[in-house]
């Protein structure tokens, strides 16, 4: 035995044997999200249920499982549920019902039936019964009906587009610069200068935004004028519904549909997912702004901790005499980093936010308090709350770069008549760059999965504006951001209906994960293509 | 050990007849190394007999460690001058007093006077780089920066002042030149430094101090981590460059002292104990410390 240990073979088993595990763990975790989260997407086939009592169910099915049979006795047949997205939350209430499979008395696949993804109310299953346009029938029957639809979908959705771009750019831009001057009046009117001119001015120029406002509503008015084109619907359980089409989203026939239909409806609502904003409460639609604050916040977050940590760590090591206190200074990093998170954020709240945000408000801002500007939440303070929670991680690589470069590489440069300050930015910082980025993709991959600290500083389950916009100054670092992290536990913890939004915990995940893959992985190409510059020694 | 030393002074016997110096070991702490046997080679001009290099009572301490105990030698011009010793003789800690690199080191204290053409190193008032512009340093393990071979040799020159883009080509060529490394690196000068040879790179590093034109060239045992083969090329190359620069050269090995130094110092416990014309030293030493040293007794 003792000799079988000395051999090293048991050693080999137990540290490969580890290593496997991690690794099935970590692949284990992947594939469920991959899975769950890019299967959501897959336009199931609609299934017509007759149940046992003549009810009629139809809509996709979500889950089945078992029914538990506590006390039943060995060899009682196992019973099965399943569950079945019905939609029409407008008709029935619910989105998801459980039935028994031994109610079902017949199950089938109808072609004609139609899914309809509507801005309100969750997903329509049904049969269309006929278009509309105003009170005329342009046609009739599941079929024509269908081919209607086809026609004049287009021309509503773009109608709807253009609706939606009125209200939120032209009009949104006319909002915004009314209340500028409206911000502008009130600020001359803190310094007692009511009467001046430039009062007079302003004024002038709110009446030429109330007019161009009225433009804007006209033209609105005639815009939903034109789209009075409705969809009637026959739902399952003898259910009317009349919708107008500007209300679709998109509207499909899964069972009618084939395999590239079916593709390319998947794509379409991938790109959605991605690019879109979100709706139903984040249960339907896209994360683009998500993913937008999680980019943008980790981006400034760098920009912060990089030369903070860089600046701190060369100053422990290159600068500050060696001792009892720069130990415990060292010390005292390392522990930092363990701090758990939350606390980090309720420093943010008091320090950031209440008291530099309260004074940045007090200070440039009076004109809009007590609404406060920079005195609440916002992209810039969680920032800075995670730039501090990650500065450690920053300051040790470094510290560590710093210490394996070997000494006689400094005195080559001050023997050459550098002065110690050529040789650290000439020669040691260049060094020492990789061991930097190391840093810096420890830090990002840390920042973008935390969700506790933002939560308190920032972060807003739906941001009505991104960070960056077409209004000077263009980036408002004050505004509240949305985060891929938070969105997962807002959809599939706080959402109102738990059911349809799993799938979107699973995608939004896998985008988290995609897009921390991504903020590293630049950074690693970076790390390389400056290690691959200065290959390394041999000697 | 023995074998090869002796093997030295054999080699040495045979073309120099030297008359030893009967008071030779007082000698050198006066003006110029070993005035009496210098008189058969009187040919060569008083001009470049003139030390560059003055170093008079010179003691350092390394907190209360007395490292180097009065010493007094003078080093001459465009001539190479070695320092052997068994190890922690203090050798490497004389020459780095040369350009003031123990400064970086904690707790030593120095005392006594160093001048280098005539100027006092240890004056308060001396900017320090502009001594280790005029003083440069190869180092035992070859050391390039992290950069191109280009920038590396650019360094220095980079430092006191950007010189115009095509001057700096120049430099850089006519360093790697001096340093017999530019036939083999001028195809590649945009590659990483760290991608040379051993002897590449210490060849470099000789390219790098030399880029800088300084009077005086220190070598801290420069071929010890090197092959027979790059040692040979260095020792070639000191014999070259000795026409333009005072060497100074520390070295563990008593055949390189041999072959390519002027004058050797020999040091033990941090004492010198004699100076003279290397072929004085390994053919006829006037100290018996210094004979069983070279003839591999201890050390």
């Amino acid at each position: 035995m003792r000799r079988f240990w000395k051999s090293g073979d048991p050693f080999i088993w137990l540290s490969g044997g580890a290593l496997a595990f991690s690794l099935v763990m970590v692949a284990g975790l992947v594939i469920l999200v991959l899975v769950n989260g890019l299967g959501s997407f897959w336009p199931s086939p609609i299934v017509r249920l007759t149940l046992a009592g003549g009810k009629e169910l139809m809509g996709q099915v979500a889950q089945r499982e078992k029914i538990p049979q506590p006390g039943a006795p060995p060899g009682t047949p196992e019973r099965y549920r399943i569950q079945v997205r019905v939609g029409n939350r407008d008709l029935y209430g619910a989105d998801f019902v459980w039935v028994e499979e031994a109610n079902i008395v017949r199950r089938d696949f109808p072609a004609e039936a139609v899914l309809i993804e509507r801005q309100e109310w969750g997903n329509l299953y049904g049969f269309i019964k006929e278009v509309r346009d105003g009170d005329r029938v342009v046609a009739r029957g599941p079929v024509d009906g269908w081919k209607g639809l086809q026609a004049t979908l287009p021309g509503a959705m773009s109608t709807s587009r253009e609706i939606r771009r009125v209200e939120k750019k032209d009009i949104g831009a006319i909002n915004y610069a009314q209340e500028q001057i409206r911000l502008r009046m009130k600020k001359l009117g803190m310094r007692d200068r009511e009467g001046s001119p430039e009062v007079a001015q302003l004024q002038q120029e709110l009446e030429t935004l109330a007019a161009k406002y009225r433009v804007q509503e006209a033209r609105l008015a005639e815009l939903r004028q034109s789209s009075r084109q409705s969809l009637v619907v026959s739902a399952a359980g003898d259910k009317v519904k009349e919708l107008s089409l500007a209300q679709i989203v998109r509207a499909y026939q899964p069972n009618a549909m084939g395999l590239w239909a079916k593709s390319g409806l998947y794509l379409s609502k991938l790109w959605e997912f991605v690019a879109g904003e979100p709706r139903e409460s984040n249960t339907e639609g896209g994360v683009f702004p998500a993913i937008f604050g999680t980019v943008m916040m980790v981006m400034i977050m760098s920009l912060v901790v990089a030369p903070l940590g860089v600046l701190a760590a060369f100053y422990l090591r290159e600068y500050a005499k060696q001792g009892a206190f720069v130990s415990a200074v060292r010390i005292a990093v390392n522990n930092l980093a363990g701090v758990p998170s939350i606390v980090f954020g309720v420093f943010g709240v008091g320090f950031f936010i209440y008291l530099v945000g309260g004074s940045i408000d007090r200070l440039f801002y009076p004109e809009v308090l007590p609404t406060p500007t920079y005195g609440t939440g916002g992209i810039l303070w969680a920032s800075l709350t995670l730039a501090l929670l990650t500065v450690p991680v920053v300051i040790v690589a470094t510290e560590e770069g710093l210490a394996a470069i070997p000494g006689g590489m400094r005195e080559a440069s001050l023997a050459l008549g550098a002065t110690k300050f050529e040789t650290t930015w000439r020669v040691v910082l260049p060094a020492v760059m990789p061991s930097i980025l190391t840093g810096l993709i420890l830090a990002m991959a840390r920042a973008a999965g935390e969700v506790a600290p933002l939560m308190i500083t920032g972060v807003v389950k739906l941001a009505p504006s991104l960070p960056i916009d077409g209004f000077w100054p263009f980036l408002h670092l004050e505004r509240k951001f949305m985060h891929l992290g938070f969105h997962i536990y807002d959809v599939g913890f706080q959402s109102p209906n738990v059911d349809a939004a799993r799938p979107m915990v699973y995608t939004t995940a896998l985008l988290l994960l995609l897009v921390v893959l991504v903020l590293n992985l630049t950074a690693i190409l970076l790390r390389n293509m400056l290690r691959r510059k200065y290959a390394s020694s041999t000697f | 050990m023995a074998t090869r030393a002796e093997m030295a002074v054999e080699e040495l016997r045979g073309e120099v007849s030297v008359r030893a110096s009967g008071e030779g070991q007082r000698g050198y702490n006066r003006g110029v190394p070993g005035d009496t046997g210098v008189q058969g080679q009187a040919g060569e001009a008083r001009t470049r007999m003139e030390p560059m290099i003055e170093i008079r009572k010179l003691n350092l301490k390394y907190g209360e460690k007395l490292a180097l105990e009065d010493i007094s030698l003078d080093i001459l011009k465009h001539k190479v001058t070695a320092f052997i010793g068994p190890s922690g003789c203090g050798k490497s800690t004389l020459l780095r007093c040369l350009n003031r690199l123990n400064d970086l080191v904690d707790g030593v204290t120095i005392t006594g006077t160093i001048r280098i053409g005539g100027t006092d190193i240890n004056d308060p008032n001396l900017e320090i780089t502009e001594l280790r512009k005029r003083v440069g340093m190869v180092f035992q393990k070859s050391n390039p920066f992290p950069k191109t071979i280009y920038d590396n040799v650019a360094y220095g020159p980079r430092i006191q002042g950007l010189p115009p883009r095509l001057a700096m080509d120049e430099i850089v060529e006519r360093s790697l030149k001096g340093a017999a490394l530019w036939g083999e690196v001028r195809d590649r000068l945009q590659e990483s430094a760290l991608s040379l040879s051993g002897g590449q790179q210490q060849r470099l590093c000789i390219a790098r101090a030399i880029a800088v034109e300084p009077e005086i060239l220190l070598m801290d045992e420069p071929c010890s981590a090197l092959d027979p083969i790059a040692t040979a090329k260095i020792e070639e190359l000191m014999a070259q460059l000795k026409k333009q620069y005072t060497i100074v050269i520390v070295t563990h090995n008593m055949q390189q002292a041999a072959r390519v130094s002027d004058y050797t110092a020999f040091l033990y416990l941090g004492a010198l104990i004699e100076y003279n014309l290397t072929k004085q030293i390994f053919v006829n030493p006037s100290k018996k410390q210094t004979e069983d040293y070279i003839t591999g007794r201890f050390g």
